[in-house]
Order: structure tokens, then C-alpha cells, then sequence
């Protein structure tokens, strides 16, 4: 591949943490935040302009979702959307919740709530992951108990990118009758996805990973699947989820939704995966003692994430922050406490690589010219840290 | 002659009762930074995470994790700031 021409000043590849919003987005937006079309449960006529608005956005998620349009539940986001789905379905239907699996390698908000169950009498089993961070779908099979109310497996591992084998775990959880829950905030309109067809049962949708704004997303959730409202009040969302809803950004979401499948159409995973794969060859062959986490072949296509030996990720980001270029660690959580990321221990990282792992996630205005421009800088900014971090010689 | 149970008092206390993963390692870490050294710390938690999380944080930062006790689900960290 040819070098990507000038160099740009600024870089920004922490897409996962937060994806701009599509200006065409933007503008479809701007009239429900200036024209007064915002109740979509008012008697007057522009309440039902912004119902028919809001319906229209609850089909193009359901397209996305590949699911019945009736069962989208909106919401303020992913993590309530998987708290919805955990808590919805296991608190359902008796004095005490009941058996939940999941994995270790899950989104915070899944094992939170999976946690919040435990503490309330429930019964959690956290499936471990092997070294590319992926579940064991005989290991599911071996976990479901009688009382087993849900299964929560995300469609992909947000902090190393690996695609969980979903289509076997749901064969597995609709043979035995149990819901099985994806959180597919990373996966949706990045590769293929059909959550009736594959046989899932809820689905957890975030709006700005879609390039949606944020504070919005959605739980859809297959007919007939009974959950408990989380979110008590006027009974909007069908009474599953109360609460005016936030009618300018859901019809945003709407619509990038609908962006999102029209550019998975014209190949933009594939060209986002030809990036990100000539930014992992060039990494790990361009800094030393750096390899890749998570599963090279079964990857989200905008993903790439490393472990880096003698060097503290903190440091790595504010230099490439210096030099113009915006990346994260993978998990905010660890960023905060200063200890390693649960993801990281479950794939049995080794504790002098923990301390040095990034995550570079791209995303529609990603170019060859950002990727070459990062290879660039990436390399001596980590063999400046190194040499700083090395005892000085007597 | 039957010894007296010996009864550590922290310095400091916090309740972290009802929050999970991050903040019952925020909040300690915040503490033990308002500390002196060789101060103690009680953190409380009914976090089933907590367990892992603070022994991982002890073990990382060099504070030294002198008691891990649980009674009702409530867990308490007794943490001995080093530096």
C-alpha cells in the first residue's frame, strides 16, 4: 500500500470511547431541537409528527438490529440498555433473581449488574475467556442450570476486539430454551449481524458508536421475551422503559443507523479492517516487545489493541497525545483505579504487560495518512520511554 | 488464660456499601492520598468484586493489605498505607 500522503496535525483513534457525531446526523437532528417537535406522547399535532419521527427511528434501529421493529425499547444507552436486558429478565417473575451466565471479558455494565444480582440472592457463573479473550461455547452449554434466567455474552470484546462465536452460543441457549443477550455496541453495522436470524433474544445498541450522538441507544429485544420495566413512570416504551423520551437524539440514532448499514453496504468494514490491519503489521514489527491482544482473524474491523513490556500506557498516551494523536488504554475503569483491566487478567496477561496496553480503535474519517502518521510517531515515543525507565548506568 | 481478641482501629474508615467496580478503588485510592504513612484504612464494600480488585490494588500500589474479613455480604479492608 502506498504512504497516505501529508501528514495530518491531528489524529484521533479513540472511536470506541467516543465516535463524532455524522454531520448528516447532525442535520436531521437540528429541526427536533429548534421546532418544537419533542413530545412524541403530546395530544397536539406536533406530537404526533413526533411520534411518527420516533417510529420511524425505531424501524431503522430494528433494520440494523435485524429484528422486529416493535420489540426496540429506546434508552439512554448501552449501559442501560444491558442493565435492562440483566436485570429486566432475571428479576423477572419471582421473589428472588435467578441464575445469570456471562463472561469474564464483558462490558463493566454487564458485570455490574450481573454483580448487583449476586448481592440481591442471585446466582452468577462468569465464564473465563482464553488467551484472545474468547468464550468457550461448550463452557456455556456446561453452565446452564434449570433456574438459569439468562445468558449475557457481548457480541465482541470492546477492550481487544475479539468476536465472540455467538451464532454457537445461541444454538446452544435456544435448544435449552434460555434468552441469551448480546451488548453488540462495538459489532452493529461492523460486521454481519441478524439477531432474529442468529437466534438472539436481546441486544444491547449504542448510538454513538454508530456515529449517533451520545445519550441515547436502545435494547431490542425479541417478541415474547418478558422483562421487568427498570425505569418506572408515564409508561413510554411500551411501559418497559418510562421517561419522555429524547426524541431529538433517538431520531439521530435512527438515522445513523440507517448510515451505518447503507456504508457496511458500500464496504466501509473492509476498508476499515485494510487499515487496521496495516497498523497492527506495522506495530508489531515496528516496536519491540509488542504484541497484539485478542484474536488477529476474528477481530472487530476498527480494532486494534497491544500489550507493550517496559512501558506504562499512561505514558505512551500523553506523549502521542503531545504529538497530536488520541488513543485510549481499552478500559476506562483501570485508567481510574491505576490497577490492570479485569479484561486483561482474564486473558492471563503477564503483570510487566498490563501496565502498557493500548487501544487504537478508527472510524469513518480515519485515513491512510493518520495510520502512516501514528507508525510514524508511536515507535520512538516508546523506545524514549523504555531508555527513560532503564537505570541509569554507573 | 483466654487472650483478648486484638482489635485493630483504623484511622480512617470509609463505606463504600452499595457501589461497585470502579469506586470502591477510587474512593480508596482518594483516602489513602489524604493519609500519612503507616496509617490505616478500613474500606467497606458489598461489592463481590471488591475481593479481587483490592488485593490487585494493594498489590500494585505496595500498600500492605492487613485484614480481609466478611460478615453479611459486607467485606472490610484493613489497609496499611506504606509510602
Amino acid at each position: 500500500m502506498e504512504r497516505g500522503g501529508a501528514a495530518p496535525d491531528r489524529v484521533y483513534l479513540d472511536y470506541a470511547g467516543f465516535s463524532p457525531v455524522d454531520p448528516r446526523v447532525l442535520a436531521v437532528m437540528r429541526p427536533f431541537l429548534e421546532a418544537g417537535i419533542g413530545n412524541p406522547s403530546a395530544p397536539h399535532s406536533l406530537g404526533s409528527e413526533a411520534r411518527e419521527s420516533l417510529e420511524a427511528a425505531r424501524s431503522k434501529v430494528a433494520r440494523l438490529v435485524g429484528g422486529a421493529t416493535p420489540g426496540v425499547i429506546f434508552t439512554s444507552g448501552a449501559t442501560e440498555a444491558n442493565n435492562l436486558a440483566i436485570r429486566g429478565v432475571a428479576l423477572r417473575g419471582g421473589d428472588r433473581p435467578r441464575h445469570v451466565v456471562t463472561s469474564a471479558a464483558e462490558h463493566i455494565s454487564v458485570l455490574n449488574a450481573c454483580r448487583d444480582l449476586e448481592k440481591g440472592g442471585g446466582a452468577v457463573s462468569v465464564l473465563p475467556v482464553d488467551a484472545e479473550g474468547r468464550v468457550d461455547p461448550e463452557a456455556v452449554r456446561r453452565a446452564l442450570r434449570p433456574d438459569t434466567a439468562l445468558v449475557s455474552i457481548g457480541s465482541a470484546c470492546a477492550e481487544v476486539g475479539t468476536l465472540q462465536p455467538l451464532a454457537d452460543i445461541a444454538r446452544i441457549t435456544r435448544a435449552a430454551g434460555v434468552p441469551l443477550h448480546a451488548d453488540a455496541v462495538g459489532a452493529l453495522g461492523r460486521v454481519p449481524f441478524a439477531a432474529e436470524g442468529a437466534g438472539l433474544d436481546l441486544v444491547t445498541v449504542s448510538s454513538n458508536d454508530l456515529y449517533g450522538p451520545p445519550g441515547a441507544g436502545a435494547l431490542w429485544v425479541r417478541p415474547g421475551v418478558k422483562i421487568l420495566p427498570q425505569m418506572l413512570g408515564g409508561g413510554q416504551e411500551g411501559g418497559y422503559r418510562s421517561g419522555t423520551e429524547n426524541l431529538p437524539a433517538l431520531v439521530g440514532l435512527g438515522v445513523a443507523a440507517e448510515l451505518m448499514r447503507a456504508e457496511a453496504g458500500h464496504g466501509e468494514p473492509a476498508r476499515l479492517a485494510t487499515l487496521r490491519d496495516r497498523f497492527v503489521d506495522a506495530v508489531t514489527v515496528s516496536v519491540p516487545d509488542c504484541r497484539l491482544t485478542g484474536s488477529r482473524a476474528d477481530r472487530l474491523p476498527h480494532h486494534a489493541s497491544f500489550v507493550l513490556r517496559g512501558v506504562k500506557a499512561d505514558s505512551v498516551l500523553l506523549d502521542l497525545d503531545l504529538c497530536g494523536v488520541a488513543a485510549s488504554s481499552g478500559s476506562a475503569c483501570a485508567q481510574r483505579t491505576g490497577t490492570p483491566s479485569h479484561v486483561l487478567r482474564a486473558i492471563g496477561c503477564a503483570p510487566e504487560e498490563m501496565e502498557g496496553s493500548l487501544c487504537f480503535t478508527l472510524g469513518r474519517w480515519s485515513t491512510l495518512a493518520e495510520v502512516d502518521a501514528v507508525l510514524d510517531r508511536l515507535p520512538p515515543i516508546v523506545t524514549r520511554l523504555r531508555a527513560l525507565a532503564l537505570p541509569a548506568p554507573r | 488464660m483466654a487472650t483478648e481478641p486484638k482489635v485493630i482501629i483504623p484511622d480512617r474508615e470509609i463505606d463504600c456499601i452499595g457501589l461497585f467496580c470502579p469506586m470502591p478503588i477510587v474512593k480508596s485510592r482518594e483516602a489513602i492520598q489524604a493519609m500519612r504513612s503507616g496509617e490505616l484504612l478500613a474500606m467497606l464494600s458489598d461489592d463481590p468484586a471488591s475481593d479481587a480488585d483490592m488485593r490487585s490494588w494493594c498489590q500494585i500500589t505496595g500498600n500492605d493489605l492487613v485484614e480481609v474479613s466478611r460478615a453479611d455480604g459486607v467485606y472490610r479492608f484493613l489497609v496499611r498505607k506504606t509510602r
